[in-house]
């Protein structure tokens, strides 16, 4: 059914329709919307049975579902920046334990200096816990990647993230078409778990293991995501021919035959870089796009096939490995090793700082004639971070960075409408 | 030839197998029925009280419950000696997370069990003092604060244990342990508030709250069953001596735990809704040294270099308890 609705508001009517049993609630910005909206229906009994439970922090949501998931329910939480790495230990363990709880990721910087807008900093620095993160271009693609994704957990008993841009989707009202009940009944079959707490079958969950067996469990969570990359496009497939549309799979490309320059990025962005795109190509820019979906497990051969024809790529992602340069660049250069392709880091949009199609337009030339440092700061304000650097080397006492850099900030606009 | 006399147990109030009585009258562990929840075979060391404490609490649970029982464990020695194989020890599904968050996994487990219907399934959660009273306290919290359906037991041997005998918040003043050296001016553990959580429990306002002790285990087992007839979030607070730890013999686990309660330092009783309903009176009161010269952990407070000062202060401590809950007999005058 087609609604005019809120991208939370949306994924809350998809997670009802996947029937979940215990959903764990905390609130932080910007996934809020979403547990309040189940909360509201738990309530009401619109979603029934299912057990709402508001928890005092986010490491406790994460394991309060740690406990519905081992004992045999089927368990959902969402969460953002800072809660997702207040839970970390548990989403560690939820991963190492092999439970599959799905949790909505609404991507948002991680401080300090305390930032509530969209990046890619949160779920990005789970990269390694063993969870499964897909990353959805559009609200429509948020409500299906959830239906897809308790199944992909369950089908491997594995956890998965939904990543969906905090704000910018999350908070945005479009038309999204909500499935009904029986196309998803059709779809995810109840939840029939590979390990449950039961007194009539007793089992140890959680035991000590040592060097005897620990790598072989670890192996194992690798192994699992491998066979995420045959399951995802595979899921995909079946969504398709159970509700009629495109959504989920590894990766996606646009207008890339022929493409010389290519645009590697994940989530809402990919909206204004095809806009741009379609700008350039009309003026006879040979360049495409790569969008990344699935970002754990990373599909390795699909972005080395993508990339392999063209003759340079740009990685534009909100993210940044402090020393290092691009997070999601080092994977996608790994895909590409030997081919000799050029390959660029933009790092955009941190803090939820826009992105803009001028600078994409700026960045996208620039990486054409190949002029681009490896990694280029997109929209970078070098005037206040000169000016700092200025300082700190005048001034042993600086004082704090973040209250500097607002402090000259607002004498420049001021200065501008002064 | 030598006569070997056949004893029989007694019938004592401080018996607990005694096999002699009416069934109806026997402990659980005395039973033919007792569920042996965490068998034999476990790595525990030498007489521990952990070991000793979590046998009666979950076979006590389990014959509440009639076996239908789950159990969470936090990280520490419990979870440590008893799961790696082959001297896993469990006959209960059980689980083990992390270290500070086994309140809300068992809230967890209780959501799931309730919303699948299955009512007769019951949970309990245990951890050491640490994972309750420090790192899991949080958590612990917030499932008191919910009323969760859960049966929260505390093995407390006041400090932590597995990783090599660190101060927690439970550890009493002036004891010794790795982070608390008997050095400087305040030797040991110094004094300050401690964290009383049963009290704070209580503060909660949920439905049971008891403290026991390995020394009275058909104590331990009466409250473990009361506290399961009961729905919502109970809380169990079981002293357990730690020979490793304490610097104490094996053999004085059961008389160490006598001593704390005989000389008022660990106060044993319990509570409904936030009022105590009942306590375990001194039988025969005992000077805190008769409790502290047994343990290695106090051995800086006498002898050559003595601090009578902080005995003194441990006494105070002891006698306030005694005064708070009413410890002693009242001495009827005539």
């Amino acid at each position: 059914m087609l609604k005019q609705i809120e991208g939370s508001k949306a994924v809350a009517e998809a997670i009802a329709l996947c029937r979940p049993e215990v959903i764990c609630a905390y609130p932080i910005s910007p996934q809020t919307h979403i547990v309040e909206a189940l909360g509201e229906m738990v309530k009401s009994e619109e979603l029934s049975p299912c057990e709402f439970i508001n928890v005092e922090s986010e490491f406790a949501a994460m394991s309060v579902a740690i406990g519905s998931s081992a004992a045999g329910a089927r368990s959902y939480t969402a969460t953002a920046s800072q809660g997702l790495l207040f839970m970390v230990e548990a989403v560690y363990n939820a991963a190492g334990l092999g439970l599959p709880i799905v949790m909505t990721v609404a991507n948002r910087a991680i401080g300090a200096p305390i930032n509530i807008w969209n990046d890619h900093s949160d779920s990005l620095s789970q990269r390694d816990s063993g969870w499964m993160q897909l990353f959805a271009e559009t609200n429509q693609e948020a409500v299906d990647l959830h239906i897809q994704a308790f199944k992909l957990a369950e089908e491997l008993s594995m956890p998965i993230m939904v990543c969906m841009d905090g704000f910018i989707l999350t908070h945005a009202f479009e038309r999204v078409d909500i499935p009904t009940q029986e196309q998803v009944d059709g779809y995810l079959p109840p939840f029939d778990p590979r390990q449950s707490l039961d007194p009539k079958e007793p089992i140890s969950i959680g035991a000590m293991v040592g060097p005897e067996a620990f790598m072989e469990v670890k192996y194992l969570a690798h192994a699992k995501q491998m066979q995420a990359l045959e399951l995802i496009p595979q899921l995909a497939a079946e969504f398709k021919q159970q509700f009629g549309r495109e959504s989920g799979g590894l990766v996606r490309t646009y207008r890339a035959e022929d493409a010389e320059t290519m645009i590697v990025a994940m989530g809402s962005v990919l909206g204004t870089v095809k806009d741009t795109v379609d700008e350039l190509r009309e003026q006879g820019h040979k360049i495409g796009v790569l969008g990344i979906i699935s970002y754990r497990p990373f599909p390795l051969k699909e972005v080395r096939a993508a990339l392999v024809n063209c003759k340079r790529f740009v990685v534009l992602e909100k993210s940044l490995a402090v020393g290092m340069g691009g997070i999601v660049a080092t994977d996608v250069r790994m895909a590409v090793t030997g081919t000799g392709l050029k390959g660029f880091t933009a790092i955009a949009g941190l803090g939820g700082r826009n992105i803009t199609k001028a600078s994409l337009h700026k960045l996208f030339l620039e990486a054409e004639q190949e002029k681009l440092e490896p990694v280029t700061f997109v929209d970078l304000d070098w005037d206040v971070v000169n000016k700092q650097l200025e300082r700190e080397r005048q001034n042993r006492h600086s004082g704090p960075i973040a209250e500097n850099i607002l402090y000259d900030k607002g004498m420049s606009s001021s200065a501008k409408f002064g | 030839m030598s006569f070997q006399p056949v004893k029989f147990y007694q019938t004592g109030t401080y018996t607990v197998g005694n096999r002699l009585l009416a069934p109806d009258a026997r402990s659980v562990q005395a039973g033919e029925l007792r569920s042996n929840s965490i068998n034999s075979g476990h790595r525990a060391c030498q007489g521990c009280g952990e070991a000793l404490g979590a046998r009666y609490a979950i076979d006590a649970a389990m014959a509440e419950s009639n076996n239908q029982l789950i159990a969470v464990n936090a990280t520490g020695c419990l979870e440590v000696f008893s799961t790696p194989y082959p001297e896993s020890s469990w006959q209960v599904p059980w689980i083990h997370s992390l270290f500070g968050n086994a309140p809300a996994v068992a809230t967890g487990v209780a959501a799931a069990m309730k919303v699948k219907g299955k009512t007769e399934v019951r949970v309990v959660a245990q951890g050491g003092d640490g994972g309750t009273t420090d790192i899991g306290f949080g958590c612990l919290s917030g499932m008191f604060e919910r009323n969760d359906d859960v049966l929260y037991i505390c093995y407390d041997n006041q400090a932590y244990m597995n990783t090599g005998v660190q101060r927690s918040s439970a550890t009493p003043p002036t004891a010794r342990t790795a982070t608390t050296m008997p050095v400087g001016k305040e030797p040991g553990n110094v004094f300050g508030q401690g964290k009383n959580v049963p009290e704070i429990a209580m503060a909660h306002g949920i439905p049971y709250v008891a403290t026991a002790t390995v020394a009275d285990l058909r104590d331990l087992e009466y409250k473990v069953r009361r506290a399961m007839k009961m729905h919502g979030a109970r809380y169990i607070h079981i002293f357990v001596p730690c020979p490793l730890g304490w610097g104490s013999a094996s053999h004085d686990t059961i008389k160490l735990a006598r001593l704390a309660k005989e000389t008022g330092m660990f106060p044993v009783f319990e509570a409904e809704h936030g009022e105590v309903t009942g306590v375990l009176k001194i039988r025969n009161k005992q000077p805190i040294e008769e409790y502290l010269k047994p343990q290695k952990r106090f051995a800086h407070l006498f002898g050559k270099h003595a601090h009578p000062e902080m005995v003194a202060h441990l006494q105070a401590i002891a006698d306030r308890n005694i005064r708070k809950y009413g410890l002693l007999e009242e001495v009827k005058t005539p």
